[in-house]
């Protein structure tokens, strides 16, 4: 037998290692054809083990140390060579590409589909307590597999905020991760970060990524990869970080600090830890998943990208034919939602077979960990009547994914319009911040899901028209890029006031047209007040966004009919990734 | 003197400014510099025109043999680091242009004989832009360019 690792992934390809097990336990689905049940019925996580080597990923799951709704998008929209595929498919078109019985769990996990019944049916998500239970028993099922963290794990709540991460790092060193490669984690500021570093992760956590250097002489900054045995198989992970994080984030936190995607550097590590004997080689990446995927076509000798930042929660890996072989390309989803799983079988020094699996990490499907829910509430403790502060409640759904708006986006816009009279408000494209369902109360701690941030101000600018159209012409070419190497992962940024259209497939400079205020066209010449929050150009004086949408929920009490002021999209229609 | 004149030449192309700093630490004359300076071509306003005014001709030759590495998109556009390797045998110029600057001639190394055919410097960037390196040898011109990106900034992820 002498089959090479290409072929052997080809017929694995073919045969669909993949399988999403928890239909099997749902009695309400009916069985499903495209997804192999691999577990029992009524035991959801108990995973046959599959060859030596695994691996357990999460990525960008943003502070949440509790469970929480979270509703992926409906607009999701791939454009040029991306148009269509993974991870640009919506609703029922992701659901048939995967082979995902509608109305079942994991239709509910992976889709915004029905989201609010099927949210009560179901009941939340993720959690680092629950996490926690997940993560003991897959190592149980397979001992020495190591947990991967893709970074965005210190930004996104606010106790991660006001311990300055210290929250998210005590609960990482609790859940057990091993390696972890940053994005957010340097909004922190680049001494905050070596002091986590050389302090709390020492011997515990490797922190790796490959593509920061300092700017006077090139030299890296963090080890790109660390070395693990693996039952016996010699395993390098390198790390990825936010190749974008100085131009996304402010530049100004980590001023010596240079990022960029560098392939050609990766490449290198990939070759001298395959020199040093790996036999197994995964890069932990922030990329973004379209950016992996380019990355998989033109770097050689990686068995699998991990990746995050882009919140795509895939079923399936995506396998990539290289000059040198083939890379699967994974992506974990977000908000503690799903876990990773990734099983490969390495024999004669190299990859013969693998498994991988995305679990939704059903909170009522996994009691919750004893230690760490412990730990949780005594971390909490002093801010929980703050957090817990009922603002208003709302009516509606409550949400932020998504490529062009949301609902709790309109409220952010809507309350920055209000509370600093401004004519048109400006809100960042973040891809996190959690879902509230109609009824519940809307606290402190959800506007904080939606805007912990170490750069929160609020701002108020005259603008030209011309200005502002340049404004949404440069968010849009970052989403809408043809080359993902020159997309930066976000969405687009959200607009209060103002109408708009958008074509995305046009080039950078004619995308945006019909712009409206008040229905008449805005005047390219003439100055408006726009109010924003996150600007990443230097610090600026003001008041947090977060006290700017409290003060607007408390005179408001109740939330209805939310207006949701979405761009006309142009030339889109049919587009798989458009619900 | 040939060594001399590519010294003061590579001092007062280091991304502008380095020859105040020459001419301030007494390195330079005033009109060493100005003798050295190729002012038409940094003051021209279109590539072409930089290429007619350094190099005597705009006709560039794509090669293969050149290669410019430089970010897909800029961290800070007021320093872009920029470095060009080729393999072009006796390269006798490199020069660094950037499309759309409004001066779009950035940098310009005279190589010396048996110089090997590597610069690296960071230039500055109005807007996004084709960045072109252009590489003089045996009387031809020969070029490769990427395109890199200035952006706000913000909103990511």
């Amino acid at each position: 037998m002498n089959i090479s690792r290409r072929e052997f992934l080809q017929m694995l390809a073919v045969a669909s290692a993949s399988g999403i097990s928890l239909s099997a336990c749902d009695s309400d689905s009916v069985a499903q054809t495209g997804v192999k049940a691999s577990a029992k019925p009524g035991a959801p996580y108990e995973l046959p083990p599959f060859g030596n080597v695994s691996l357990m990923h999460y990525t960008d799951c943003h502070a949440q140390l509790l469970p929480v709704w979270f509703r992926e998008p409906s607009i999701n929209l791939g454009i040029g060579d991306m148009k269509g595929r993974p991870p640009h498919l919506v609703g029922e078109k992701f659901l048939a590409h995967y082979g995902i019985q509608p109305g079942s769990r994991e239709a509910h996990a992976f889709t915004y589909l029905n989201f609010v019944e099927a949210a009560r049916q179901f009941g939340q998500i993720g959690g680092f307590a629950h996490l926690a239970t997940l993560v003991r028993k897959v190592r149980e099922q397979r001992p020495g597999a190591l947990l991967l963290d893709g970074g965005d794990t210190w930004q996104g709540s606010g106790t991660a905020y006001w311990t300055k991460a210290q929250d998210m790092v005590d609960a990482q060193k609790l859940l057990g991760v091993d390696i972890m490669t940053p994005h957010w984690e340097m909004t922190y500021g680049a001494d905050r970060v070596m002091e986590i570093i050389e302090n709390d992760f020492q011997g515990q956590i490797d922190f790796v990524a490959q593509n920061v250097v300092d700017n006077d002489w090139g030299e890296p900054v963090f080890p790109p990869y660390v070395m693990k045995e693996i039952n016996g198989v010699p395993t390098a992970i390198i790390g990825q970080a936010f190749p974008y994080t100085p131009i996304a984030n402010p530049g100004y936190m980590i001023p010596d600090w240079s990022f960029g995607i560098r392939d050609d550097r990766m490449q290198k590590m990939v070759d001298e830890a395959r020199g040093k004997g790996a036999q197994v080689v995964i890069v932990l990446s922030h990329n973004g998943m379209d950016v992996d995927l380019k990355m998989a076509s033109r770097v050689t000798g990686i068995d699998a990208i991990m990746g995050g930042h882009t919140h795509d929660a895939i079923p399936r890996p995506v396998v990539v034919d290289n000059a040198g072989g083939q890379t699967l390309v994974t992506n974990a989803g977000s908000n503690t939602k799903f876990l990773g799983v990734l099983d490969l079988d390495v024999r004669n020094g190299k990859v013969a077979g693998y498994r991988y699996h995305l679990l939704p990490v059903f909170a009522s499907l996994l009691p919750a960990d004893p230690a760490m829910a412990a730990y949780i509430d005594k971390v909490r403790a002093p801010y929980k009547d703050k957090l817990a502060e009922k603002l208003a409640v709302t009516d509606e759904l409550l949400y932020r994914r998504g490529n062009f708006n949301g609902t709790f986006d309109q409220l952010i816009c809507d309350a920055m319009i209000d509370v600093q009279g401004a004519q048109i408000a400006f809100s960042p494209g973040f891809r996190w911040g959690v879902s509230v369902l109609p009824g519940e109360p809307i606290t402190f701690e959800h506007v904080m899901t939606q805007t912990a941030i170490t750069y929160p101000t609020v701002t108020l600018n005259n603008m030209s028209g011309t200005r502002i159209k340049e404004i949404l012409e440069d968010v849009a070419d970052n989403l809408f890029n043809k080359d993902p190497y020159y997309q930066q992962g976000g969405d687009m940024v959200r607009v209060g006031g103002l109408k708009y259209s958008i074509t995305p497939a046009a080039t950078m400079g004619s995308r945006i047209s019909d712009l409206e205020l008040d229905g008449k066209p805005l005047d390219p010449d003439k100055e408006y007040a726009v109010a924003g929050w996150a600007s990443v150009a230097a610090p600026v004086e003001g008041r947090p966004v977060w006290d700017v949408v409290a003060e607007y929920l408390r005179d408001k009490k109740t939330i209805h009919d939310i207006e949701l002021n979405q761009p006309t999209i142009k030339g889109e229609s049919g587009n798989p990734g458009l619900a | 003197m040939i060594n001399m004149k590519r010294r003061t030449f590579l001092k007062g192309t280091v991304a502008a400014g380095a020859v105040g700093t020459a001419v301030g630490a007494g390195l330079l004359t005033p009109r060493m510099v100005m003798a050295a300076w190729p002012s038409a071509a940094f003051e021209a306003k279109s590539v072409d025109s930089v290429l007619d005014t350094l190099l005597g001709s705009h006709e560039l030759e794509g090669s293969d043999k050149i290669s410019i590495r430089a970010p897909d998109i800029a961290e800070n556009g007021a320093v872009v680091p920029v470095s060009v390797t080729t393999e072009i045998a006796n390269p006798e110029s490199i020069s660094i242009v950037a499309e759309k600057n409004a001066t779009p001639l950035t940098a310009s190394f005279l190589l010396g004989a048996g110089a090997e055919g590597f610069v690296s410097t960071r230039i500055k960037m109005g807007q996004t832009s084709s960045v072109i390196a252009v590489v003089k040898a045996d009387g031809k011109i020969y070029s490769t360019g990427k395109e890199v990106k200035v952006t706000i900034g913000g909103c990511g992820g």
